[in-house]
């Protein structure tokens, strides 16, 4: 084991160094949006002094490299910094009643993670199922009509397909609520069912993927020696593809789970809004629109480091799927 | 004797092109009870498709066009699949040719060897793991209480084949399939297979179809031996008749191949320099070292084989030599002048003096490629020809290795069979007008009659270019038939060097012996001999290990 584990701790570190590379790139990019926060917050009739002394409250006449590395060291510290738009002028900044960044995205985070984690109980073992079965009866008429199916699903807009089931779902048979406003201290039960709507939007959109990676994976595999051995020793055509094919697939299938895990986290925005579910994303929209830059960085951050995180959970799955590995000679 | 296995007229084709083109047309077996059967023919001759179709098994792409295969009265061509499942793996079973990819990587042993037993319902979990023990102590393997327990990349490739043969053996079929058993291993290692497959065969009394295209090998083995050549039946004989008279030419021809021996050189004149000289090379892979100490030269228009077992460091010197592993300590000459140790800091025209033909002609050939621009491409690297120069120098290169230009210049590799790939691996090699040329185990993966074209060309392109060859071999016939000199090696250590001659006639370093003593011959009594003289303990890996 000792290698494998000195190869997380390599990836580990690589990770953090991506991140590093990452809030620069964030940070430039959000410093190359047009307008700042003194701008889009006292509007066109703004007099330069009202805009200067704003900036000059907020740090934001400081030089780039200064205010990059004052967040960069704020960061270190745990200190994402105060959100512009909570900001309450009247006590000046850091006075009470500011909202610090992380308190602001906490709750909207968490929501989100709790919508990905129900569309991946839902997404995953349909997707698993449905490509072991496609490889199973390849090339059937099951076959065909999963990967249309699929392929129409990924294709349609975010949007459509959420019309379409709240349309079925909530309008035409009322099951589930179309409005997913929910809030803190809310009961599991209310949650998860105001939640299903947009998690069976999401499973629509990320099963395609994942299903078909899965197939192809094992089906990849199916020419291999040891799968005509499993067949000449009698083995029925599901315990070939379960017991034999499958365990030798996981290493790509992981990945491209892992892969749709993160956009779960940063890329549900279109989704957020149709159902009114107050996460992560939504929050993001509204602060670039108003330029709260301490906010917007954040979330950049967050989703960067969710990526970073998956992709590198996903490589350690792979390395311990691999016999050869945990089983050095 | 009653008959377990009756095949009759049987047909089988294979889709390619769109169309299907005949690969068995009609052949008949007929198999008793206990008795062994050996299949030998060429690579494309449809053995395997024949042992499949044995099984009642076509792979993808395969089907049986007509013809009966009836086994203990059970007709298996028309069999449903449940039918078929019943009886594959617990009445009739495989081996095949590479344990270590017919081995699943990602279960133990053990686990795959019950598998058959419980899933047939023939044994309990726990009943056949013990007599999975059994089984793997009769089969000599070390360890058997505990070798099962482990993954297959886990265990070197002579013990899994022999583990695979526990599996086969695990619901005690009645007729098992060999297919190639014993091709990839080494010739000690397989000695030990050879023996554990013939002793547990017998001792079960299981009919046996033995696959193989080694005839000294089938002739250890089998009761009967049948020939195939391009999926017809040439004859069939018991394996004494076979050998001593056998009728068709072909078979004949098969038997005559072993002959091909060059005759000897002149001895090295003294004091001539070398064309290529390893001085004391030490060489490691990372931390793990690989060579120790290895010397030795290699004299214009020579060849000198390098012998030994897979792991003995014989590719890693010629990496060495290369460049592509710059030795950990001593040094490398070409014509007296040491060279840079690694290929990136030599110059183009050191470079161009040694030049590689490799054992894989199929992967070292690049398939997008067109065989002319494969050729062009180190001809114009090396003397910057272009145009009709350059395509005159191809064609004559193609005429060297005796393929007609005009037929073959515009083809990609996969329109090519075995043989012709590796004359363009030559003609490759060539193409940088090298004096020294290494030969890693170039003819291994080729059948026997076109193996010795192979040594053929390369012998004749020998005289005419003063060519150096450096011939990367485990196999001892193609060192007689070819060598000028020989280097033994063993775990990375030159353990004898010397003139062929000298190597072939005792005394013989006792590797050397066990190396020579080990290539089977076309006796059928030879391996039974073999092992009365070596003690049944006392062969392949534990004889090695005594050294």
């Amino acid at each position: 084991m000792g290698n494998v584990l000195t190869i997380v701790v390599q990836r580990l570190l690589l990770g953090l160094l991506t991140l590093l590379v990452v809030s620069i790139v964030i940070f430039l990019a959000v410093n190359a949006l047009p307008g700042d926060f003194a701008e889009a917050i006292l509007g066109q009739g703004a007099t330069p002094d009202a805009i200067a002394t704003i900036r000059r409250d907020l740090g934001l006449d400081q030089p780039l490299v200064v205010r990059y590395f004052s967040w960069l060291s704020g960061i270190l510290r745990g200190d994402l910094g105060i959100s512009f738009a909570q900001l309450n002028f009247r006590t000046n900044l850091g006075g009470a009643g500011d909202v610090g960044v992380i308190d602001q995205i906490a709750p909207r985070l968490s929501n989100t993670l709790f919508l990905a984690l129900v569309t991946a109980m839902i997404a995953v073992p349909i997707a698993v199922a449905l490509g072991v079965l496609a490889a199973l009866f390849r090339n059937s008429v099951f076959d065909r009509v999963a990967n249309i199916t699929t392929l129409s699903s990924i294709s349609s807009p975010e949007f459509f397909m959420a019309y379409v089931l709240i349309l079925f779902l909530a309008v035409l048979n009322p099951i589930l609520p179309s409005l997913s406003n929910i809030y803190d201290g809310m009961p599991f039960a209310e949650r998860i069912e105001k939640s299903l709507l947009p998690a069976l939007t999401l499973t629509l959109v990320v099963t395609a993927h994942m299903m078909r990676m899965t197939r192809a994976a094992i089906i990849n595999l199916l020419a291999s020696p040891y799968i005509e051995m499993a067949r000449l020793k009698g083995m029925s055509p599901m315990r070939v593809i379960v017991k034999h094919a499958l365990p030798n697939a996981l290493a790509p299938i992981i990945n491209v789970i892992a892969l749709n895990l993160a956009y779960l986290i940063t890329g549900v925005v279109v989704v957020e809004v149709v159902f009114v579910y107050p996460g992560i994303g939504q929050l993001f929209v509204d602060s670039v629109k108003i330029r709260d830059i301490p906010v917007v960085q954040a979330c950049c951050l967050i989703f960067a480091a969710a990526y970073i995180l998956l992709n590198l959970t996903a490589d350690i799955l792979s390395i311990l799927s691999n016999p050869r590995l945990r089983h050095p000679k | 004797m009653s008959t377990l296995l009756k095949i009759r007229d049987i047909r089988l084709e294979g889709r390619s092109d769109e169309k299907w083109n005949p690969i068995i047309n009609g052949v008949d077996l007929t198999l008793q009870k206990g008795e062994v059967l050996g299949l030998i023919g060429e690579s494309g001759a449809g053995k395997s498709t024949l042992g499949l179709a044995a099984m009642g098994f076509t792979r993808d792409g395969v089907r049986i066009s007509s013809g009966s295969v009836e086994f203990d009265g059970i007709d298996l061509v028309n069999a449903s699949a449940a039918v078929k499942r019943s009886l594959l793996g617990k009445r009739i079973a495989y081996v095949a040719q590479s344990a270590a990819a017919s081995f699943n990587p990602a279960h133990r042993i053990i686990e795959q060897h019950f598998e058959g037993p419980t899933q047939h319902g023939v044994m309990s979990k726990a009943e056949s793991i013990a007599d999975g023990v059994e089984l793997y102590e009769k089969l000599r393997l070390p360890n058997p209480e505990e070798i099962g327990f482990r993954y297959p990349h886990q265990v070197s490739g002579g013990q899994l084949q022999r583990a695979m043969t526990a599996m086969a053996m695990a619901c005690r079929p009645d007729l098992i399939i060999f297919d190639e058993p014993t091709t990839a291993l080494d010739v000690t290692t397989q000695i030990e297979v050879l023996a554990s497959i013939r002793e547990i065969v017998e001792e079960y009394d299981t009919a046996a179809i033995y696959i193989t295209h080694d005839l000294a090998v089938v002739a250890q083995m089998a009761d009967q031996i049948k020939v195939l050549l391009k999926g017809d039946e040439v004859e069939t004989a018991d394996t004494r008749t076979m050998l001593s008279a056998p009728t068709q030419d072909y078979t004949k021809s098969l038997w005559a191949v072993r002959s091909f021996e060059r005759p000897t050189k002149p001895a090295v004149i003294g004091g001539a320099v070398p064309v290529v000289s390893v001085r004391n090379v030490d060489a490691a892979y990372g931390t793990v070292p690989v060579l120790h100490d290895v010397s030795f030269d290699i004299h214009e228009g020579r060849t000198v084989a390098v012998v030994g077992e897979s792991g003995s460091g014989k590719s890693t010197t010629a990496r060495c030599i290369t460049g592509l592993l710059p030795p950990k300590a001593g040094e490398i000459a070409f014509d007296g002048n040491v060279l840079p140790a690694d290929y990136r800091k030599r110059n183009k025209d050191q470079l161009r003096q040694a030049q590689m033909i490799y054992q894989m002609a199929d992967t070292a050939l690049n398939p997008r490629m067109s065989i002319g621009n494969i050729i062009a491409r180190p001809v114009q690297f090396y003397s910057g020809l272009t145009g009709k120069d350059l395509r005159a120098r191809v064609d004559k290169l193609l005429d060297q290795i005796e393929l007609e230009p005009s037929q073959y210049f515009n083809r990609l590799p996969s329109e090519l069979s075995g043989g012709q790939k590796q004359r363009i691996g030559i003609a490759r090699a060539l193409a940088a007008e090298p004096k020294f040329i290494i030969c890693d185990e170039v003819t291994s993966a080729l059948d026997q009659l076109v193996a010795e074209g192979i040594l053929r060309l390369l012998a004749k392109l020998q005289d005419e270019l003063k060519l150096s060859y450096m011939f990367i071999t485990h196999d001892l016939a193609t060192v007689r038939a070819i060598a000028d000199e020989v280097v033994v090696m063993k775990d990375g250590r030159v353990v004898e060097q010397g003139e062929k001659k000298a190597m072939f006639t005792p005394p013989h370093h006792a590797y050397t012996d066990l190396l020579l003593s080990s290539v089977p011959e076309m006796d059928p009594d030879w391996l039974t001999n073999l092992l009365q003289e070596r003690g049944v303990d006392n062969i392949g890996d534990a004889a090695v290990g005594k050294m």
